[in-house]
């Protein structure tokens, strides 16, 4: 019997979400099995460093490397996988534009380590310790991996094949992508975004879409929205204009508006200047005639008041991935 | 000094790394059960708005998203001052319940059973779902799978989504459930009701009617007494999803019982410079180390915990198992209550009377005639300032505490998880298991690398599941090191 191609699943800065969207293929993932040595366990790989360090270059047909680039430990990780895998996928949001654990990217890390372990209503820590990557102990040294700086995304640090979006990626759309490979079918151009549509979310929402025009933001506590109607034209600051399609649109189905998890549509690369862009268009400021600039001014500044929080709406998976990146530090 | 290092063991919240350390004679001077991965979720969640945090502290965790939803929006729900009506909390137990289902179920036959199941000395290669399928027959495996589906569905019916779920509001829920929604429901409750008693009914017999399995529960190698820790109800019956935070010591007494926000006036949080994940501990007690007793503010929150600080369980056939579960273990009651157990392996069985309470509970709340009712949002008015909200995490109790000005931006977050509640009992059985398993240099092998892991296995730490459905037991090695850090010998499984 020929030798299975190798899959590895492995996980980095991340949730462990992505690998219940494998498991969530259910009965299919029985077929995955079938097709695949399924070297399935993050910790496999990790436990087997030496041993994956020691397979020839490129024997792992493919890597599903899902989480984002937080510790020293990540990106060896990365880099180790990237030699040893024909074709290296960025699995989820994570891997792909960084995700929550890229809103990290607004502070530093020394703020990072205060919150944690210096200033917080349970913490007892009267020495001011705080986790550093090598300790000695009564009996030895202690090692832990760096905490980087910053948060990166997969393709930040080595080259990615393929990109697959999704926090966590819908399951169909993973079972698509392993039909395809397992029946031989032809891949798209390396570099391509697979396992998501090529629109909007807004095209697949099944919601009734008229003329936008917003006069006032909604936080989705302050109304109960009506069932059929666009979120964004109740006022509600639904991602759905500036973001993939192909997870089939669930949350606005749930009355609760997209947050942005598919990442920025085909040919976007900024998901937060596209959706800023979008609700440019669509702000109803009134009308402007006889109006000074200032008080159109004004006008748009009371609209956007409503937003206390641009960086955390507009990109809240997106930002290690964006062109603004995060806060720097002078 | 010799040292063995397991780098890195499964999964508690991603990585996590065992260091033992034998002195002259051989045995074991002391372990270091290291995290080496911290995310930073305290310090990002400030400046964010406060009702996104159901869906931003989902990702700390893909496998108990439905916790993290449960807790951060029970937090906004005080925080905005927001009490929801009674068809919302009903709404979001009903969630939680099919949550616990496929969560414990997944644990059992995938991580915590084929230890179990096959007994820690069968081959490595029976020792995984696999082997426990071969055992008792390739219809489970089909009913395992089966019964994640159509709990995820649930979860996804419910919740919007089948991961990470987006309905949780401040004061109420995005969305209704159908008559026909709730029928269907009211059908999946029953199978897993069936599944439930069939999973005791697997456990009795290949476990329980075994001696050498009952004798292995029972051994000093896996007992600890320490505090434990639960939500309880009115009448203190295991709650998941409301009631008030009960301690109990060693000897079963109640130590504290307090209400979630009251929580940073009872637990501490210390910070060692070799691992980022923190341990918490009893404050009124102290931290005196990796120990046990009632002078030890170490405490553990697991189905156990649970279990201990009961006095019953709210539905008939899980209090049956319940009553089962300490005379069978040999507790008796005293002033009506029984004793801790403190048998740390019987956390796999507590789970599993867990897992008959929650489809027991999924099934009552799916026939309650105000499930289906619209009636599921309270508008709130200003945010108070401070926000704490407390659920039975599957792994333990689960605290979000928020605080935001008066636009409702968060200015301060603080939370203290599930798995991280167990970080020193994890800690202490480890090296407990360690030292009866390692003496003057002998090491036990691959039976070591078994009894070590299922010695913290059994507090399900996060991400088990996910990462072992399909290789089915947790790939283990062990460098023995001699004085110079050269390795001498390595034991491994995978």
């Amino acid at each position: 019997m020929p030798e299975k191609p190798k899959l590895a699943i492995y996980w980095a800065a991340s949730c462990g979400g992505c690998e219940i969207a494998v498991v969530n293929l259910h009965e299919k993932l029985l077929d995955v099995d079938a097709a695949f040595e399924f070297m399935f366990c993050p910790c496999l790989l990790d436990t087997k460093k030496k041993d994956i360090e020691a397979l020839p270059d490129k024997s792992i047909a493919i890597t599903l490397f899902n989480g984002a680039i937080r510790t020293g430990e990540n990106e060896e990780m990365a880099q180790i996988l990237r030699k040893k895998s024909q074709l290296l996928i960025a699995f989820g949001s994570c891997a792909c534009e960084g995700c929550i654990p890229g809103l990290a990217n607004l502070h530093s890390k020394k703020d990072i380590f205060k919150a944690v372990y210096l200033d917080n209503p349970t913490i007892d820590n009267p020495d001011g310790t705080v986790p550093s990557i090598s300790n000695e102990v009564p009996e030895g040294t202690l090692t832990i991996p760096a905490f980087h700086e910053k948060v990166k995304t997969l393709g930040q640090v080595t080259e990615v094949d393929y990109f697959i979006p999704g926090c966590p990626p819908e399951s169909h759309q993973i079972w698509n992508i392993v039909a395809a490979v397992v029946s031989g079918a032809q891949l798209p151009p390396l570099g391509s975004v697979i396992g998501g549509g090529c629109i909007s979310v807004c095209d697949e929402c099944e919601r009734v879409k008229a003329d936008k025009k917003i006069e006032r933001f909604y936080r989705n506590f302050e109304i109960t929205p009506e069932p059929e109607k666009c979120l964004l034209e109740q006022g509600l600051l639904c991602m759905g204009i500036a973001t993939r399609d192909g997870c089939g649109a669930p949350c606005p189905q749930a009355n609760m508006p997209c947050t942005g998890c598919y990442g920025p549509p085909e040919g976007v690369t900024d998901q937060g200047a596209r959706m800023i862009a979008a609700l440019g268009s669509i702000l109803d400021i009134g009308d402007s005639k006889g109006k000074s600039e200032e008080e159109i001014a004004a006008r748009v500044e009371a609209l956007l008041d409503r937003i206390p929080d641009y960086a955390g709406t507009f990109y809240k998976y997106s930002l290690p991935g964006s062109i603004i990146g995060g806060k720097v530090d002078k | 000094m010799n040292r063995i290092s397991i780098d890195p063991i499964t999964r508690l919240e991603g990585h996590g790394k065992i260091d033992i350390f034998l002195n002259e004679e051989g045995d074991v001077a002391n372990a270091y059960f290291q995290v080496p991965e911290l995310r930073g979720f305290e310090r990002f969640c400030v400046g964010r708005q406060a009702e996104e945090m159901p869906v931003i502290t989902n990702r700390i965790c893909g496998v108990c998203p439905e916790a993290h939803h449960m807790a951060a929006t029970k937090a906004l729900d005080a925080l905005f001052a927001a009490d929801p009506p009674p068809a919302a909390k009903k709404l979001r137990e009903l969630f939680y319940s099919a949550f616990y289902v496929t969560d414990h179920t997944t644990h059992f036959y995938a991580l915590g059973g084929p230890d179990f199941i096959m007994g820690p000395d069968a081959p490595p290669g029976e020792r995984n779902i696999l082997g426990v399928i071969r055992k008792v027959g390739l219809d489970i495996g089909r009913q395992v799978i089966e019964c994640r589906a159509r709990n995820h569905h649930v979860i996804k019916t419910v919740g919007g989504r089948s991961i990470h779920p987006v309905a949780g509001l401040p004061g109420g829920w995005s969305r209704p459930i159908t008559e026909s929604e709730r029928d269907e429901i009211v059908g999946i409750a029953q199978k897993n009701i069936d599944f439930a008693l069939f999973t005791l009914q697997v456990f009795e017999d290949l476990v329980l009617k075994n001696q050498a399995y009952v004798d292995l529960i029972t051994a000093d190698t896996y007992t600890h007494k320490t505090y434990y820790m639960g939500l309880v109800d009115g009448q203190n019956r295991v709650n998941f999803y409301d009631g008030t935070v009960r301690v109990v010591g060693p000897d079963g007494d109640e130590r504290v019982r307090y209400p979630a926000k009251d929580y940073a006036s009872h637990i501490a949080e210390r910070v060692e410079p070799w691992t980022y994940l923190k341990y918490p501990y009893l404050k009124d007690v102290g931290w005196k180390g990796f120990v046990d007793g009632p002078e030890s503010g170490v405490y553990a929150a697991s189905p156990l915990s649970r279990l201990n600080v009961s006095d019953c369980m709210a539905t008939p056939r899980a209090q049956e198992q319940y009553e089962l579960f300490y005379e069978t273990l040999g507790s008796g009651k005293v002033n009506g209550r029984y004793k801790p157990v403190h048998y740390r392996l019987a956390t796999h069985w507590a789970r599993l009377v867990e897992l008959l309470y929650a489809a027991e509970r999924m099934l009552e709340l799916a026939n309650d005639p105000e499930i289906t009712s619209p009636d599921l949002r309270t508008v709130p008015g200003a945010v108070i300032g401070c926000g704490i909200g407390c659920v039975e995490a599957p792994r333990g109790t689960l605290t979000h505490h928020y605080e935001a000005d008066e636009r409702g931006v968060l200015t301060r977050v603080n939370m203290i998880v599930g798995t991280t509640n167990n970080y020193a009992p994890m800690t202490m059985s480890i090296k407990k298991a360690a030292q009866q398993i390692i003496t003057k240099g002998k090491v036990v092998e691959e039976g070591m690398l078994n009894r070590i892991e299922m010695a913290f296995r059994l507090y399900d730490p996060c991400l088990s599941c996910a990462t072992h459905a399909a290789v089915g037991r947790m790939p283990l090695s062990v460098n023995i090191r001699d004085l110079s850090g050269e390795i001498i010998r390595t034991v491994s499984r995978g």
